[in-house]
């Protein structure tokens, strides 16, 4: 197989997996509010303080990746969105920060927290408004970007925005519901439905809207004999919607969270099936964008030796924190 | 005055204000890391509880200092591309994928294990922490290695073609990229200027709770290791420093004439300018105090050796020599004064009055911080003496940046400055405060209020039985969480 085809994979997988795993973390963060203060904000914080700094890991594999592989789509696409980026960077210091000031200084908790969900969701929205800028397109003249400032502020980046802050918060009361038990559980169960309504919701938005948005990603779709090939991720996504809802309301453990990541899994292959085969749409392709060869050699020796390395840790750091939050503390 | 910025400057200030910041935090947490391998190694070694609570004691720390690292770090790696596109799409093929190698061997390292270094003591049981305590401690180094990789790349590229595209491409061999000329020496001096940066905090913190009780077993201890790293590795890294200038010489000679201040040339011997005051326009460091043919005698071991000097340069590939002139002395001075400390301290540990030395510990706080500005200085004297280049002696800085305006620079830069003032700032005074509670026996680890992951059930028994205690129980004397 093709070395550019590999590593767009490559990059789609990291970015998949800094949404899913940064994703609940943001979620928690914009629903933060929602909970109250003390036992119930101690306990949603603490589920995911041991493992946000390696989720939010896979945002610079994203980014870095990018620079490595596709190093002049990573040239035009962050210049194009540049507001966007530096309000995501800077979203992210006061997340960051929060996990570990809100426990210094308890007189100054509940500013650390709105810090927290403030940073979080300007995140999120961000990186869902970035998303729609790309998809929209961007304007490459001469290897630079060559649009003007505002091209990424537009009524479907907005949505692609809202889309990703709602998925987001899908994903985190989901994993609440997963990692809390009692009455805590129950409201995240709460949370999480309407959480899913909004992100199944708006994902069909967004998935009509890119059809509207250009010739080249309705042929994508609907033009045969492809369709026969992605008519069932539409197709699938309903199913997995409903079973997630149905999850929602029912399961008592980690059940609904695997069926959103299911959901944005689908959603992801959706995106992909779109845009293929550009990074940059409408005049960039993998292969324009590509580092060269002896690049892509030797980035995918590293990735072929670490990353299993890297997926066996994270999932023992993650096994090691298993269970609900706080049980042993409360038998 | 803002009309004369132009974006291009903003950009450089943006740059340079961000990296700055974010380096504080590595230059700590490198050493820090090593430090709390130490002593947890020492704690499984001994048994002595002197060494757990003292890792738990910098544990806190360590965690507030790592969170500021990892936030300003995230910006750096987005920042190439977001101000910096026109370098990015060329040097990409080649310092991309070291990038990407710090990702994949360092970042996920550290990140991975750093949840199970800070509350997870209880769970994996001693040696699975300890263990995660060196892979966070060797993440730290491995990134480390690939970032100044990168940067001294940038310094002295080696390795590499012009593609037709018109970017770097990698040559036949990525040994010659990655351990290109300037490498070894950056590395190790860096490496070590961190190491002294957290032994000097560490000593300063010793030393402030040895002024308030020169008893304190805690306070005596941390004192001590950080001044056997004062004493041992000062004169190691001014030894790098040496052959990292000699280095530099031979590859960015126009970076050492501007240290060294020689805007002519000394075809007979040049002079050591201790101090002047360098003014560019005139070519001349005015009220200069020097030494004859010492400059000569250090650079090139011989009194008489010539010395080319910027007026051999044209004007428009001088670096500013201002400012790598002080910044270099700065850095220096700094150096020799950490010196005079450790010899200080194994004067007073030879004569058995280590802890009773109320102005050795006095100049140890002062010194505290000494660390962090001689990493600024020096930094600043790299990284300013070779301008005008972003890729030396081939990509101008000036034709690297984004196509951004003005005043989208601007505000992005006002708010990095409001944001890493308040929020570092805020981060900075709650380690001070930490710093300020004196160590003691039966230290508690990082506690996360009442509920959380680290917390087990109280029925383990008490420090004075288990000095290998855990952080949240029951102790003899019960405290109230530390903030």
């Amino acid at each position: 197989m093709d070395l550019t085809v590999i590593w767009a994979f490559i990059i789609a997988f990291a970015v998949f997996a800094y949404v899913v795993m940064d994703g609940f973390d943001l979620g928690i963060g914009i629903l933060f509010p929602t909970f109250s203060a003390g036992r119930e904000r101690d306990r949603a914080m603490n589920s995911i303080a041991p493992v946000w700094d390696g989720n939010e890991t896979w945002l610079v594999l994203g980014g870095g990746g990018l620079f490595a592989a596709f190093p002049l789509a990573y040239a035009v696409i962050l210049p194009a969105t540049y507001p966007l980026i530096i309000a995501m960077l800077l979203g992210l210091v006061f997340r960051g920060v929060a996990f570990e000031y809100r426990w210094r200084d308890p007189a100054h908790q509940r500013f650390w927290d709105i810090a927290f969900t403030g940073g979080s969701f300007v995140a999120a929205f961000a990186q869902g408004m970035t998303l729609g800028a790309l998809l929209q397109g961007i304007e490459v003249v001469d290897r630079a970007y060559a649009g003007s400032w505002w091209d990424w502020l537009t009524p479907y980046t907005l949505l692609t925005g809202l889309g990703t802050v709602a998925g987001y918060a899908l994903l985190g009361s989901t994993w609440l519901i997963w990692k809390l038990d009692g009455a805590e559980q129950d409201h995240a169960r709460k949370l999480a439905i309407w959480a899913g309504g909004a992100t199944i919701v708006l994902m069909g938005a967004v998935s009509l809207y890119n059809i509207a948005l250009n010739e080249e990603y309705a042929s994508h779709w609907l033009t045969a004999p492809q369709i026969y090939w992605v008519a069932p991720v539409p197709i699938v996504t309903a199913v997995v919607s409903l079973s997630l809802l149905h999850g929602i309301l029912n399961a008592r453990n980690s059940k609904p969270f695997w069926l959103a990541i299911a959901l944005f899994f689908l959603g992801m292959s959706g995106l992909g099936v779109t845009i293929w085969p550009y990074v940059v749409p409408p005049g960039l392709t993998i292969w324009d964008a590509a580092a060269p060869e002896r690049s892509q050699i030797f980035m995918l020796v590293g990735v072929a030796v670490t990353m299993p390395l890297i997926i066996a840790y994270t999932v023992w750091a993650y096994w090691v924190f298993r269970g609900k939050v706080a049980d042993e503390g409360y038998h | 005055m803002l009309e004369n910025l132009d974006a291009l400057l903003l950009a450089r200030i943006q740059f340079a204000f961000t990296v700055s910041f974010h380096f504080f935090f590595p230059a700590f947490s490198i050493g820090l890391a090593s430090y709390l391998a130490v002593l947890e190694g020492l704690w499984l070694k001994t048994g002595k509880s002197v060494y757990l609570d003292l890792f738990k004691y910098w544990l806190k720390i360590f965690a507030i200092a790592f969170a500021m690292g990892v936030v300003s770090g995230i910006v750096m790696s987005y920042q190439f591309g977001t101000n910096w596109s026109v370098f990015s799409d060329k040097a990409g093929p080649v310092i991309g994928p070291l990038m990407a190698y710090e990702v994949l061997t360092a970042f996920f390292l550290e990140a991975g294990f750093l949840g199970v270094m800070l509350f997870g003591m209880n769970k994996v049981g001693k040696k699975l922490h300890f263990a995660a305590t060196l892979m966070v401690a060797l993440g730290t180094f491995v990134s480390a290695f690939w970032i100044l990789s990168v940067n001294s790349w940038m310094q002295t590229p080696t390795g590499y073609f012009i593609g037709e595209n018109g970017q770097f491409m990698p040559g036949d061999s990525w040994w010659d990229i990655v351990f290109n000329p300037s490498f070894p020496y950056r590395l190790v001096h860096t490496v070590m200027a961190a190491y002294l940066t957290t032994a000097f905090v560490v000593g300063a913190v010793g030393a402030w709770h040895l002024l308030k009780d020169r008893a304190n077993p805690h306070a005596r201890k941390m004192f001590s290791m950080a001044m056997w790293m004062a004493a041992i590795v000062t004169p190691l890294q001014i030894f790098a420093g040496d052959m990292h200038g000699l280095n530099t010489l031979e590859h960015q000679p126009a970076k050492v004439m501007a240290m060294e201040g020689h805007y002519q040339s000394y075809p007979e011997g040049a002079p050591l300018i201790l101090f002047g005051i360098p003014d560019s326009e005139a070519k001349t460091v005015r009220y200069a105090i020097e030494i004859p043919k010492a400059s000569s005698l250090i650079l090139k071991h011989d009194l008489n050796a010539p010395m080319a000097g910027l007026d051999t340069i044209p004007d428009d590939e001088e670096p500013p020599v201002g400012t790598v002139f002080w910044s270099f002395r700065v850095m220096v001075g700094i150096g020799f004064a950490m010196l005079g400390v450790g010899l200080w301290s194994l004067w007073g540990r030879v004569r058995g009055r280590l802890y009773e030395m109320p102005w050795l510990h006095r100049a140890a706080v002062l010194m505290g911080p000494s660390g962090f500005a001689a990493v600024l200085a020096g930094w600043i004297t790299t990284e300013v003496g070779r301008q005008p280049y972003v890729i030396y002696g081939v990509l101008r800085t000036a034709d690297a940046a984004s196509p951004l305006d003005a005043p989208a620079v601007a505000a992005s830069l006002l708010a990095f400055v409001l944001v890493y003032f308040t929020v570092f700032g805020i981060g900075v005074w709650y380690i001070l405060k930490l710093m300020g509670k004196a160590p003691h026996a039966g230290e508690y680890g990082v506690k996360r209020g009442d509920v959380g992951p680290i917390r087990t059930a109280g029925i383990t028994p008490g420090p004075t039985q288990n000095p290998g205690g855990e952080e949240t129980l029951p102790s003899a004397k019960p405290e109230k969480e530390p903030v």
